[in-house]
């Protein structure tokens, strides 16, 4: 099993409480560019962009610094990372983010702080069976 | 181990790399056992820019114009260029190696990846230049941590890289989970003793626990290694990260580097399925297109290759992982044979990771000697890279012996019982192991085919002529793995290369053999021009060439030269603006090139070379040398006597048709060479004008001076 933020669109009114909740968190600032999910408006559902754990990127990664903790998230070593991108060209959903003067990749780790914000119940903690 | 001695250290100050320069290079004489920094001019930086450039600069200062390649005053340098580290770009993380070369006697440059060059970077030095001879065994050490470089005794027993290089990782990394910051170069047994040696650059990797070898192949870097008496040079450094260049423009450069990234995602699967084989992918193209040596160049073209296709090698090597030799190198080409159990030799029985084949060990060491078993290539690789031997002059020097063999130059007396026939991969072994343990007809297969040629018509009176045919050699280094004969281009871009025939100046064969894109002599030496210098650069740069081009953009086909890729030639131009902060065109990039290669072939002529008459390929390069070579392609020379040379071939026979293929294969070589000359601005005789130095930037007194003997 591993645990995953899980995106329902339907239910998305696109007001992007998560992108502020998540970016505030850690980056301790308000910005889209800065949030481990991303909405996109579209002239029907919202399009929601958020990791689902898949592992695509840990098979990439060159020094390891990326790993799945026991719930079946993937993880970002700071520590380890030297910042290629290599993960950011793998993923498969285009979940793996950076930002502008920034060097360590980051993601979603299903911390669970934006289905707080969302006043539509459109992103919760679940878990998954491995594919 | 017995316990190591300190012989000699130098403390420095640690600097953050500016702009991709640390603007200081390290200078070791063992004879002495001084250490010291020399720093590096703005000069340096405009006229030379770095890697090669730089190493070449050095080693002009401390040779002589007699020096030769076992001289104390000879020097290895390795430098690593400006853009070299970075982790963003794809196939940034080499190092470039110069020396005088016991094969050719002119400085040989290779270009190695693997990590040692990143980290002696960061560690504080734009290239390393070792002189002198030591009296003893010596591990150079550098701690890019501390500061520090030592000499250091090694009373180490074990000589082999593929054991060498991972003790001394044990034994130089702070803990066991710390390897991957140490970087070891080292050669092996057979470079005691045989110039056709290499140097290995290690990279730990971390999924394999294991040392990965990468190999600075050719010309004999390995025998002035172990002349000198070194085992190894071991570099530490801890702190890599994307910014350690100090780049100017840090976005432009990660962005470059994931557009690339995301263009070989999308597109390796279905162009060289690099991720999956490496360059072994190219085995059953060379053959498709008879392109493949097979028989010390005879064929190109044989059924039996598909045993060595690239599927083949696909089922020996581990598949997804990420396997670049430096970091951020999502081509990922450098495959590796895990638990791989020789069947000879010192480690027969024993479970061994191999770095390769790629191509050129995959001809050189299979299809050139009709070995046709992937595990026989696999054998020679191993046991080539762990003693330090180059696969491409092995194999290619295999190759020479095993025709001479065929021919009765050789026989079974003369080799000392060694069976030299076609495809017998035993025989091939036991020339490896002589090679290493110093004895036996190996040491005279490890000499080279310049060396071999001289030794056969003196001892067995073998005709010199024949043997300069079938010689695949010039310059004295051996021919690297296409077949040129059908490619008038192609046979320039080998035998005009500096260092030798080796295909990293110039591949043409497709634009001129397949495609016809360059019919004239001018197309020809244009294009002789453009990519010697293009591919020069990536030397200049501490870059690797093979993101150029074997990934392309989706839409390259549709552009004005997609043999140029003009896409990532653009992006070229950007990294190196956002690392270093210095403008830079297209235009420019050649330039760059141009000088330090104008200033390469002044230095091999300095060193008593550079002649037109250096520039000289065997005959086997360019035509049929035997009947049955002119009968295989019956077909084609009889027509290019009737439509190119106006003869009727009928009722010539096989003999007369040659005579009159190669007098006009040969006429028309020289016409090339002479274009090529005038189009580089040098003289008929191969010579750079001084006005040409001049236009160029690269008219500094020495060098026209060297020129003046010359005109």
């Amino acid at each position: 099993m591993r645990k995953i933020l899980k995106p329902y669109p339907e239910l998305c009114l696109a007001c992007k409480a998560c992108e502020s909740a998540c970016s505030n968190l850690y980056f301790k600032e308000d910005s889209a560019l800065k949030s481990r999910i991303r909405i996109t408006e579209t002239a029907s559902q919202p399009l929601m962009n958020v990791c689902n754990q898949c592992q695509a990127c840990v098979k990439v990664c060159p020094t390891l610094a990326l790993t799945v903790n026991s719930q079946g998230v993937v993880m970002v070593d700071k520590n380890l990372c030297i910042n290629c991108y290599m993960c950011i060209a793998a993923c498969p959903t285009g979940s793996m983010f950076r930002h502008q003067g920034g060097l360590v990749p980051f993601k979603c780790i299903a911390c669970g702080a934006c289905t707080k914000a969302c006043p539509a119940d459109a992103i919760r903690i679940e878990q998954e069976k491995e594919v | 181990m017995k316990e190591r001695k300190l012989l000699a250290e130098f403390s420095y100050e640690l600097k953050p790399v500016q702009k991709g320069y640390n603007r200081r290079t390290l200078y070791i004489n063992l004879t002495d056992r001084q250490i010291k920094a020399k720093p590096v001019t703005e000069m340096m930086i405009d006229k030379f820019v770095g890697g090669k450039g730089f190493d070449l600069y050095l080693m002009w200062q401390g040779v002589k114009d007699d020096t030769r390649w076992n001289d104390p005053e000879n020097e290895l340098c390795i430098s690593f260029g400006p853009l070299c580290g970075n982790t963003s770009y794809p196939g940034s993380g080499k190092s470039i190696v110069t020396t005088i070369s016991p094969l050719t006697g002119i400085p040989v440059d290779c270009n190695v990846g693997g990590h040692f060059g990143p980290y002696a970077k960061f560690s504080g030095w734009d290239a390393i230049e070792i002189q002198g001879k030591s009296d003893e065994e010596v591990i150079v050490y550098i701690d890019g941590d501390k500061g520090l470089v030592q000499i250091l005794s090694a009373p180490d027993e074990e000589i082999n890289s593929h054991i060498l290089a991972e003790r001394l990782i044990t034994e130089f990394a702070d803990s066991p989970d710390k390897h991957q910051f140490v970087s070891v170069v080292s050669s092996g047994k057979g470079a005691e003793h045989v110039p056709i040696s290499c140097l290995n650059f290690s990279f730990w990797d971390k999924r394999r626990q294991v040392a990965r070898l990468k190999q600075a192949g050719r010309g004999g870097t390995g025998m002035v290694f172990r002349n000198k008496q070194i085992k190894a040079l071991v570099v530490k450094y801890s702190g890599l990260k994307g910014d350690t260049n100090h780049p100017v423009d840090l976005e432009t450069l990660q962005k470059t580097g994931l557009k690339l990234h995301r263009e070989i995602e999308a597109g390796d699967a279905t162009q060289c399925h690099m991720r999956e084989v490496g360059t072994a992918h190219l085995m059953e193209i060379m053959n498709d297109y008879d392109l493949l040596p097979i028989r010390n160049f005879k064929y190109g073209q044989m059924d039996e290759a598909v045993g060595l296709a690239s599927w083949e090698f696909k089922k020996l090597f581990t598949q997804g992982m990420p396997d670049g030799c430096w970091y951020g190198c999502s081509l990922s080409c450098c495959k590796a044979v895990d638990n791989f159990v020789p069947r000879s030799g010192p480690y027969k029985g024993q479970k061994v990771c191999v770095d390769g084949p790629e191509y050129e060990t995959a001809a050189g060491c299979g299809s050139n000697l009709c070995i046709w078993d992937p595990r026989d290539v696999v054998e020679l690789n191993f046991y080539c890279d762990t003693y330090g031997i180059d696969t491409i002059s092995f194999g290619t020097s295999v190759a020479f012996a095993m025709e001479c063999f065929e021919y009765g130059i050789l026989n079974l007396e003369r080799t000392g019982g060694i069976d030299l026939s076609w495809g017998n991969a035993d025989g091939a072994f036991e020339l490896i192991h002589q090679m290493a343990a110093g004895k036996g007809f190996g040491l005279i297969v490890g000499k080279g085919v310049r060396q071999m040629k001289e030794i056969f018509a003196r001892e067995y009176g073998a005709d010199p002529k024949l043997l300069q045919d079938i010689g695949m050699e010039a310059k004295g280094l051996e021919y690297s793995q296409y077949m040129s004969k059908e490619s008038l281009a192609q046979q320039g871009g080998y035998t005009l290369a500096l260092k030798g025939p080796q295909h990293d100046e110039a591949w043409l064969i497709f634009m001129d053999m397949v495609n016809n894109h360059i019919p004239t002599f001018e197309d020809k030496a244009e294009a002789l021009h453009y990519f010697p210098m293009f591919r020069t650069w990536f030397g200049l740069q501490g870059l690797c060439k093979l993101p150029w081009n074997d990934i392309e953009p989706a839409n390259n086909a549709e552009t004005d030269e997609p043999a140029k890729v003009p896409e990532h030639v653009q992006n070229y131009v950007d990294i190196y603006t956002a690392i270093t902060g210095k403008p830079l065109d297209k235009h420019e990039l050649i330039r760059q090139s141009e000088r330090v290669y104008n200033f390469q072939k002044v230095f091999c002529m300095r060193m008593g070379r550079g002649r037109r008459v250096d520039d000289l390929p065997p005959y086997r390069a360019v035509g049929p040398v035997t009947e049955e070579e002119y009968l295989s392609r019956q077909e084609r020379y009889d027509n290019l006597l009737k439509t190119k040379q106006g003869i009727d071939p009928e009722g010539k026979s096989t003999v007369e048709k040659m005579k009159l293929l190669r007098e006009y294969r040969e006429g028309q070589y020289q016409q090339l060479v002479d274009a090529v000359y005038r189009r580089k601005g040098w003289t008929p005789e191969g010579v750079p004008t001084p006005e040409h130095l001049q236009k160029i930037g690269m008219d500094l007194p020495e060098v026209l001076e060297v020129v003046k003997r010359h005109l």
